[in-house]
């Protein structure tokens, strides 16, 4: 049976950016929904506002008008300091450029977000190597970011975004740096996480084969949401 | 415990510029540090003086001289225990270039004013006893290697000839706020070669040094002193001890406004030097501060570890500078103890170090701070590509 509980709801949102003397409208009255344990794609070509709908459903962004619900609670409305609360406890990133914090070894990276988490200090580690084992990284936690692989490093993000198991995990081109066969292990453990565990997850990219992942692809252009381009049954 | 770790692997992430922050802020405190202790070796003598001694002296200025009789007048003041008499000889050891003070002075009355010279009971008799003898302060004598019995030989400015002394006795200061560096030798010797030399210039003092019976009565008994010789040909001007030795440090106020000035400006150069680190470092790792804020942490965190890592390479940098302070005043105190006698590290100025650096790397987190709490997610994440 299809689980159709809306996770995330968005309401006739619209976004602009003001460039010097000229206002650049990026999304225009986008109104969707994404149901709990979707793995969602999103396509479009640079500038369509991929990215910035993306920030917006993640709460590092507001809209200019509109209503953003996520499992129940109007982001749109929340402060900073409540919105920085709630991105802890309810969202996971997963980068690009996977963004590890070079200083610290593949655990510690893991374990940053627990810290937000009031768990103890083994707690958080006991979370955190169960993380990196998910990923199948755990013989390299002792590692720096500089001494992993762009793939490994991607793994390792990927952990550090599940690790305080979050409502939504938001990945923007999370293959986008990597080479092929690396790609390909990071989107089979995205595929993993959303199959075997549920989880829901909210993709930006270019890539056909890695939006072929999905199962559920939406095209973006010019600020305007497409129709379902393709799903598959749950 | 895992914030403090990126905290302190953040500060030494690039280890050339934290550690020549790290020296820059060292070289400064140090530099501080030493101006300040210089300030303080100026007003040594301010700190040294007593409440319980009066300085008398001509009121025209400190160059005439006093009738030594007027000894026996201030003597019968009420208040006054003790009354001692001196000369500034200003006699020249070898050369010009080894000044020190040297002072003819009435040994017995002036020993009993002054008890934080510390001399043996034996050496005080054999000062006292020799008419030729003197005494001079530790680190004067171990700075020319005298020993008891050495004669050492002035030659006199304010009155000339050579004259011979016999070292009698060598005193230790009470505390360190004593001068070391002092010589001292009787006033009779001085006052009878002088009548035989130049008759006129006999049977006058340069100065009386006064003890009074409490310090509270100073004020009064200096009014009594200075009225009992008004209207006479030398008049008196009594003053405290404190305000006698204020009078000389006045005559170099202009200097001492430099150094203070200088000490100030020392500060500021460590402000930039950390401030400067503190932006390059945030402004290289707001890619890092915006994924920490994508990750749930808040601007307190971020200021947190700004703050702090400001505050670790301020505090090496204070620490190493304090550490390096002792020795440096060590040795200026050695080479130049003639012309500062007193030159040690006060408690004060390691807390002003202390309080400095504490002050600077405080306001140099600010701007970075403030720049990273601000920036929008987006436009940080966006450094990072």
């Amino acid at each position: 049976m299809e689980d159709t509980t809306p996770v995330v709801e968005i309401t006739n949102v619209s976004k602009s950016y003001h460039r010097d003397h000229y206002v650049l409208q990026v999304l225009n009255d986008i109104t969707f929904r994404i149901v709990s344990g979707e793995f969602l794609a999103l396509m479009g070509p640079s500038g369509s506002g991929k990215s910035t709908l993306l920030n917006l459903i993640a709460g590092i962004d507001k809209p200019d008008s509109g209503a953003i619900q996520v499992a129940g609670v109007d982001i749109a409305s929340l402060s900073e300091t409540e919105l920085a609360g709630w991105r802890a406890t309810h969202v996971g990133f997963i980068f690009q450029f996977y963004n590890l914090i070079p200083v610290l070894t593949a655990l510690e990276n893991v374990e940053l977000p627990l810290n937000l988490m009031g768990l103890s200090g083994k707690e958080r580690r006991e979370h955190a190597e169960m993380a990196l084992k998910v990923v199948n990284l755990f013989d390299r936690k002792d590692h720096y970011p500089g001494q992993l692989s762009g793939g490994e490093q991607q793994r390792v993000a990927i952990a550090r975004a599940v690790v305080t198991d979050p409502t939504i995990l938001v990945a923007d081109e999370p293959t986008g740096d990597l080479d092929r066969n690396s790609a390909e292990d990071v989107l089979n453990l995205m595929e993993y996480l959303n199959k075997e565990f549920g989880k829901t997850i909210i993709m930006v990219t270019h890539d056909p084969r890695a939006a072929r992942r999905a199962r559920v692809i939406r095209h973006l252009e010019k600020g305007v949401l497409s129709d379902v381009i393709s799903q598959t049954p749950l | 415990m895992l914030f403090l770790k990126l905290l302190f692997r953040n500060t030494f992430r690039h280890r050339l510029r934290t550690g020549l922050t790290i020296l820059g802020i060292a070289i400064a405190i140090l530099a501080f540090g030493m101006l300040r202790t210089m300030i303080g070796a100026w007003y040594a003598g301010v700190e040294a003086s007593s409440a319980g001694r009066l300085v008398t002296r001509n009121a025209i200025s400190l160059i005439f001289p006093l009738p030594l009789n007027y000894k026996d007048k201030i003597r019968q003041v009420s208040g006054v225990s003790i009354v001692s008499y001196g000369n500034w000889f200003g006699g020249i050891y070898i050369d010009e270039k080894n000044f020190f003070a040297n002072f003819a002075i009435e040994p017995k009355s002036y020993l009993e004013l002054y008890p934080e010279f510390m001399l043996s009971r034996a050496e005080a008799d054999a000062f006292l006893r020799d008419r030729k003898g003197f005494i001079a302060g530790r680190k004067l004598v171990e700075k020319y290697g005298w020993k008891i019995g050495t004669t050492v030989t002035l030659k006199g400015t304010i009155y000339p000839g050579n004259w011979d002394f016999v070292l009698r006795g060598i005193y230790r200061g009470k505390d360190k706020t004593t001068d070391e560096t002092q010589f001292m030798f009787h006033w009779d010797y001085l006052n009878e070669t002088v009548k035989k030399t130049v008759p006129r210039r006999a049977d006058q003092v340069g100065f009386y040094v006064i003890g009074v019976t409490h310090p509270d009565l100073a004020s009064e008994v200096a009014i009594s002193i200075d009225r009992l010789f008004k209207n006479s040909l030398a008049e008196t001007l009594t003053e405290t001890e404190k305000a006698f030795v204020l009078t000389f440090i006045a005559m170099t106020e202009a200097i001492l406004t430099v150094i203070q000035a200088v000490s100030l400006f020392v500060i500021f150069i460590i402000l930039a030097v950390v401030a400067n680190t503190m932006v390059m470092t945030t402004r290289e790792r707001i890619g890092e501060y915006a994924v920490l804020k994508t990750l749930g942490f808040g601007g307190w965190h971020l200021a947190a570890i700004i703050f702090g890592e400001s505050m670790v390479i301020t505090m090496i940098g204070c620490i190493l500078g304090i550490a390096l302070t002792f020795p440096a005043a060590k040795i200026f105190s050695e080479s130049l103890s003639t012309y500062f006698p007193i030159f040690y590290v006060e408690p004060n100025t390691l807390l002003l170090d202390l309080t400095a650096a504490t002050a600077v790397g405080l306001i140099a987190a600010i701007i970075p701070t403030h720049r990273a709490v601000m920036i929008r997610i987006a436009d940080g994440l966006r450094r990072l590509v």
